[in-house]
């Protein structure tokens, strides 16, 4: 009885040490990151082809999901509306719903599922293969041409294609909300021209997804990088990206909207 | 950045089959290394250990400027470790390994970075760059640290190509090469900047014979025609021993026996006759450690009754 407990309690605190552990290493080598970022821009090419692969190649699923949460808004916007008499806000309901909160939290999720996980992936399999370790052998550092590009690609993406999304859902609820039930179209812009406000709804929702970009930008690059060099291990490691940047964008959501909405 | 201009001019000159042709002058009076010396690299007393496990045990070796060294020994017996040292992607426990005069490990990233510029190194399975072409898995060091002109690098990459017969190959990508093809495009890659260490990782591992043949005899020219030095860790016996010029046998993470070629055919050493030989059982057990079988199968028995 005793043994097992102590064995227990033996289980926990390696798992804890080993939490922080790698809490610290990913810490470094996020300064790493920082530090050796020169190369992303002196050889700004990298960087672009970085924001081609995980912003563009985005495109579609960031386009097409935009424009069904979007109808979906219209839709159970005009439902709730509609038992106020206030059909004519559906316009602002629409877009606030996207730009302050869906738009960079659901363009982060799929950013996470699509992007990082790729990143991951790549990254992980190129450490397998050992190709990071012949570009150090050849005295080229892969941090600074391997990691730094692909996490300042992602940071770039993710405010542009959020941006997007929410373009994109507001599309689809003018859609729904207009053209399909029949709600007055001046009303809907008007209103949503009057109520949206650049600083505290447009730009709060940028510096979110900005945060975000750089959380899952972060995530998959480490676990990349720190993925055991088998399939098993690189596999675990994508599992880990998407899970962990899920989880992380949730919470910083609630703690940045904590601090920049304050129901004035 | 260093060598660019005089590196431009001379290859400029060069027909494309001088590669296979002649010693190239290679490196002498690049700062930090000492071309004087008889040995480019010496490794003393050299002991490393991994999560308190001793992996290798006071290793002495040294390899002569010009010549092929092989270290030879089973899987897992420290081989790959022993590169890794030489290269600086690990560091000793105690000892010292030194490169053209310098002390591996007490270089600063720096200066780390600008000796492995005059290394190349194969890898097991070529590590070729998935994303590139072959063309730009040869001309990726070149344009990471020189400021050769496109039309010059394009002139060098050929003649990297030609010398391991694959000038042909330049536009695949390397998921379109066979395994032997892949090895020769990482060697091509591995003498991108004329080194001077070679280091081979198991080059014959997985390759049909003739691609071995092929790769054992690129690996003697091009140390030739380069100049350079080489290391060949390899279990391929009967392959390395036709190409190299010395060899240190390694068990379980010391040297158990070294000497030529010749020497090593036939040699009496116990584990060396096993591993030249290739015999199932000696020195090394063909049975993984365990209890006496017999005790095993009077347990099993016993809990059946």
């Amino acid at each position: 009885m005793y043994n097992s407990v102590v064995r227990a309690l033996r289980g926990l605190g390696q798992k804890v040490t080993a939490r922080i552990w790698r809490l610290g290493f990913a810490s470094r080598f996020f300064l790493a990151i920082v530090l050796h970022s020169g190369t992303s821009v002196r050889r700004l090419s990298l960087t672009i082809r970085e924001i081609y692969f995980t912003g563009v190649l985005s495109l579609i699923i960031i386009l097409v999901s935009g424009l069904f949460v979007g109808m979906v808004l219209g839709l159970q916007g005009y439902d709730t509306l509609a038992r106020y008499g206030s059909t004519e806000a559906l316009g602002v309901l629409v877009s606030l719903s996207l730009v302050r909160e869906l738009g960079p939290v659901v363009a982060a999720l799929l950013f996470a599922s699509r992007a990082g996980s790729a990143i991951t992936a790549e990254i992980g399999m190129m450490k397998a293969t050992e190709q990071l370790s012949a570009m150090e052998m050849m005295a080229v550092d892969p941090i600074a041409r391997v990691v730094a590009p692909r996490f300042w690609g992602g940071v770039i993406s993710m405010p542009l294609l959020a941006a997007l999304f929410s373009a994109m859902g507001i599309f689809g609820g003018y859609l729904v909300g207009v053209q399909l039930i029949g709600v007055d179209e001046g009303s809907f812009w008007s209103q949503m021209q009057a109520s949206v406000d650049f600083r505290e709804d447009i730009l709060n929702g940028v510096i979110k997804s900005f945060v975000f970009g750089i959380i899952v930008s972060w995530v998959a690059v480490f676990e990349g990088y720190d993925a055991e060099p088998t399939a098993e291990g690189v596999s675990g490691a994508t599992t880990r990206t998407v899970v962990t940047s899920s989880l992380a964008i949730l919470a910083a959501d609630f703690i940045l909207t904590a601090f920049m909405f304050t129901g004035t | 950045m260093a060598f660019t201009p005089l590196f431009a001019v001379c290859y400029r000159l060069m027909p494309p089959l001088i590669l296979l042709e002649s010693p190239a002058v290679n490196l002498a009076g690049v700062p930090g290394v000492n071309m004087s010396q008889e040995y480019l690299v010496e490794i003393r007393d050299l002991n490393f250990t991994y999560d308190s496990r001793p992996v290798l045990t006071g290793i002495n070796m040294t390899i002569p400027r010009g010549k092929i060294v092989a270290v030879m020994g089973i899987s897992g017996c420290g081989k790959t470790t022993t590169l890794r040292l030489i290269g600086g992607q690990l560091k000793p426990t105690s000892g010292e390994v030194r490169v053209g005069g310098q002390v591996v490990h007490e270089l600063d990233a720096d200066g780390l970075y600008d000796l492995r510029r005059r290394m190349g190194m194969l890898f097991q399975f070529g590590a070729l760059f998935t994303d590139m072409s072959v063309y730009d898995n040869i001309a990726f060091q070149m344009r990471e640290h020189t400021d050769l002109p496109e039309a010059l690098i394009h002139d060098l990459v050929l003649i990297k190509l030609h010398a391991v017969g694959l000038r042909g190959a330049q536009k695949l990508m390397p998921a379109e090469l066979s395994g032997g093809m892949a090895r020769r495009v990482a060697l091509a890659r591995a003498i991108a900047l004329d080194p001077m260490l070679m280091m081979y990782d198991e080059p014959f591992a997985g390759l049909d014979p003739i691609s071995l043949s092929i790769i054992g005899e690129l690996i003697r020219k091009l140390n030739d025609a380069l100049g350079a030095s080489s290391i060949v860790v390899t279990h391929d016996v009967q392959e390395s021993l036709k190409i190299v010029d010395y060899v240190y046998f390694v068990s379980e993470g010391k040297i158990v026996a070294e000497g030529t070629a010749e020497e090593m055919k036939n040699s009496t050493v116990p584990y060396v006759h096993q591993f030249v030989w290739g015999e199932a059982d000696g020195p090394v057990p063909f049975q993984y450690p365990s209890r006496p079988y017999g005790e095993q199968l009077m347990e099993s028995a016993v809990r059946r009754v």
